[in-house]
C-alpha cells in the first residue's frame, strides 16, 4: 500500500470517529457548560454569570445531596468489590474448565435484563405486600406486614445488585491471565492464604480492581431508576435533582450547572482513585 | 486449583457462598417473571392459580400485553430505535476498530481515551447535554431562518443519537478485540495471490470480523432496548417500552401485565444472548 492511499484511508476512517465524538460528546458538553453560565435576568434575557453555581453552593440541600450520592456510591463500590472479588476468583481460579464458562455466563444474565425490570422485581419482593413480608407473616415470624422498601439499606443493596457484574467482569479477565504457579510459589515460600492474597493476588489484580471500581462508581453515582424506585421520593439522589431542574422546573440553566457539578465531582473521585492506586485510565478501563 | 481451597470445609463454604450469590442474582428476576402467570389483579402473593391471561386476554379488567395498545406501541418504538442504534454503532464501531488497530497516528492514545469516555459519563448527563444542544440549534434555526426543525426536538431521532453516543464505545471495544486477533499473514497471502484491497476486505477481513460485528449488534440492540437514563430526557411522544412501563408503574400502579412484559423481555434477551454466544463460539474454533 503506498503512503498516499494509506493517508486517505486513515482520513476516511477518522471521519466517522470524529463526527461521533465531536458532535455527540464534545460539543454538547461545551454547550452544556455555556448554558450553565447563563443567568436569567428578565424573560428571554440572559447574562453570563456564576449564579447557577453560586446557587448550588449556597443551598445546603443541593450539595448535601451530592455528597450523599458520592458517599453512598463509594459504599456501593466497596461492597461490590467485597462481594464480587470472591465470585470472580472462584470463576477464574477455582472452577473447573467446564463450569467456568457457564458460571461466567450466569453472572452476566442480569446484564441482559433492563434496570427497570430488576428494580420492579425487588419491589415485588420487598414491599409491604411483597413476597418476603407475606412469607414471613405466613410462617408466623412477624405479626404485621413490614415495609422493606424506601430506606437507605435497600437502595444500597439494589445498587450493589445492579453494578456488581461490572466489578466481576474485569476481575475475571485479569485473574484469568494470572499464572497459577505464582500462587503456588507464594505458598511454597511459606505464605498463608491471607499473605498470598495480600501480597500476590491483589497486587496482580489491581488493574482489574481499579477498572471495576471506576465503572461501578460512575454507574452508581449516575444511576437514576434504582434509587428512585427503591428509595422512594425521599431517596435524595443527585440525578433526581438534575431531572427535577430540567423537567419539572424547566430551569435548564441550573440543571446544566448541576450536570456539570456531577461530572466534575465524579471525575475528581475517579482521578483521586487512580492517583492513590498508581494506575492510569488506559491501563485499567481501556484494557478490559 | 490453589491450595487455600483444598480443605473440604472451606471448599464447601466457598461453594455455598457462590450459591447464595446466584440466588441473590436470580431473586428479583424470578419474582418479576413468575407473577406474570398468577391469576390475580396484583403481582403479589397469595398464588391464585396459573393463567396466561396477562399475555393473551382481551377483555377488561385483565388486558393481556398482546392486546394492550400502548405497550405494543412502546415495543414497536423500542424495536425501531434499537435496530437503528445497532446498525449505526456497528458501522462506526467497525471503522473505529480499523482506525485503532491498523493505523499509527499522532495523539492515538488521547483519541483512544476519548473513545472510551462516553462509557463512563453518566447517562443522565449525556441525555441533557444532547437535548440542550439540539434545542439550541433548533431555536437558532427557527429564529434566523424561520424553519422549525422537528428532528431536533425530543423524539425518536434524538433518542437514537443519545443512545448511539455511548453504545458506539461498547461496539467499538467488541470489534477491536476481534480485529486484534487477526493474523495479518492471511491478508498478505490474499494480496500475493493478486487480490485488490476491496476484495481482500470483502472476502478475508470482514468475514473474520463478522461474528464480532453480529455480537456487537446484538449487545447494542439490547442495551438500547433497556436504556432508561439517557432516553428519559430525549423522549418525545413516541415513548419506547421502558418509558411506557415506568409511567405505568409510577402513575397507575402495577398489575401483572407488567410482569408479562418483563417475562417476555427476559425471554427475548435470553434468546439473543444465546445467539451471540453461539455465533462467537462457532467461528473462533
Amino acid at each position: 500500500m503506498n503512503s498516499d492511499a494509506k493517508k486517505l484511508s486513515l482520513l476516511l476512517l477518522f471521519i466517522p470517529f470524529a463526527l461521533w465524538i465531536v458532535l455527540l460528546i464534545v460539543l454538547p458538553h461545551i454547550g452544556m457548560f455555556e448554558l450553565s453560565l447563563k443567568e436569567k435576568i428578565a424573560p428571554r434575557v440572559y447574562e453570563y454569570s456564576f449564579a447557577n453555581y453560586r446557587n448550588f453552593i449556597t443551598e445546603p440541600i443541593y450539595w448535601n445531596t451530592l455528597l450523599r450520592t458520592g458517599g453512598v456510591s463509594l459504599l456501593v463500590t466497596f461492597l461490590a468489590l467485597l462481594i464480587g472479588f470472591p465470585v470472580a476468583y472462584y470463576i477464574a481460579k477455582v472452577a473447573g474448565k467446564r463450569s467456568k464458562g457457564a458460571l461466567f455466563l450466569l453472572c452476566l444474565i442480569p446484564l441482559w435484563v433492563s434496570d427497570l425490570i430488576r428494580a420492579f422485581g425487588w419491589i415485588l419482593l420487598l414491599r409491604e405486600t411483597g413476597v418476603i413480608s407475606s412469607t414471613l407473616q405466613a410462617s408466623g415470624l412477624i405479626d404485621g406486614p413490614i415495609e422493606f422498601l424506601y430506606n437507605d439499606a435497600t437502595v444500597v443493596m439494589g445498587l450493589v445488585y445492579t453494578v456488581v457484574l461490572f466489578m466481576i467482569v474485569p476481575l475475571v479477565s485479569t485473574l484469568d491471565g494470572m499464572d497459577n504457579e505464582m500462587i503456588e510459589a507464594g505458598y511454597n515460600l511459606g505464605g498463608n492464604g491471607f499473605t498470598v492474597l495480600r501480597r500476590i493476588i491483589i497486587p496482580y489484580a489491581m488493574p482489574g480492581i481499579v477498572a471495576g471500581c471506576i465503572v461501578v462508581f460512575m454507574l452508581s453515582a449516575g444511576s437514576y431508576l434504582t434509587p428512585i424506585l427503591l428509595g422512594g421520593k425521599n431517596s435524595s439522589w443527585f440525578t433526581e435533582q438534575i431531572y427535577d431542574q430540567f423537567i419539572t422546573r424547566y430551569n435548564w440553566e441550573s440543571g446544566a450547572a448541576f450536570g456539570f457539578v456531577l461530572l466534575i465531582f465524579t471525575s475528581f473521585v475517579v482521578w483521586l482513585g487512580l492517583k492513590l492506586s498508581g494506575q492510569t485510565l488506559s491501563s485499567t478501563v481501556a484494557k478490559s | 486449583m490453589s491450595q487455600a481451597v483444598q480443605q473440604p470445609l472451606l471448599r464447601n463454604g466457598y461453594r455455598f457462598y457462590m450459591l447464595l450469590f446466584f440466588v441473590f442474582l436470580a431473586a428479583p428476576l424470578v419474582a418479576a417473571g413468575v407473577f406474570a402467570f398468577n391469576d390475580s389483579m396484583f403481582p403479589s402473593l397469595p398464588w391464585r392459580g396459573f393463567t396466561l391471561d396477562w399475555f393473551f386476554n382481551d377483555v377488561d379488567p385483565k388486558i393481556g400485553m398482546f392486546h394492550d395498545r400502548r405497550l405494543l406501541r412502546g415495543l414497536y418504538y423500542s424495536f425501531l430505535i434499537g435496530s437503528m442504534v445497532a446498525v449505526l454503532s456497528v458501522f462506526v464501531g467497525t471503522c473505529n476498530a480499523f482506525l485503532f488497530v491498523r493505523y499509527e497516528f499522532r495523539g492515538k492514545n488521547f483519541f483512544y481515551i476519548l473513545m472510551i469516555l462516553p462509557l463512563v459519563i453518566p447517562g443522565v448527563i449525556l441525555g441533557i447535554s444532547i437535548l440542550a444542544m439540539a434545542s439550541n440549534i433548533a431555536n437558532g434555526v427557527e429564529k434566523s431562518v424561520g424553519i422549525e426543525l422537528e428532528l431536533l426536538r425530543p423524539g425518536i431521532f434524538l433518542v437514537v443519537l443519545g443512545q448511539f453516543s455511548f453504545i458506539t464505545t461498547i461496539s467499538s471495544l467488541i470489534i477491536t478485540a476481534r480485529l486484534k486477533k487477526f493474523d495479518n499473514t492471511m491478508e498478505e497471502a490474499a494480496y500475493n495471490l493478486g487480490a485488490t484491497r476491496a476484495r481482500v476486505l470483502r472476502t478475508v477481513t470482514l468475514p473474520f470480523l463478522r461474528p464480532a460485528m453480529i455480537a456487537a449488534a446484538i449487545v447494542a440492540f439490547l442495551v438500547s432496548f433497556e436504556n432508561f437514563n439517557t432516553t428519559l430526557f430525549l423522549v418525545g411522544s413516541e415513548a419506547p417500552l421502558t418509558i411506557t412501563m415506568y409511567d405505568r408503574m409510577v402513575k397507575v400502579g402495577s398489575t401483572p401485565v407488567l410482569n408479562a412484559v418483563s417475562f417476555f423481555l427476559m425471554l427475548g434477551s435470553a434468546l439473543l444472548a444465546l445467539v451471540s454466544v453461539l455465533i462467537q463460539r462457532d467461528k473462533t474454533t
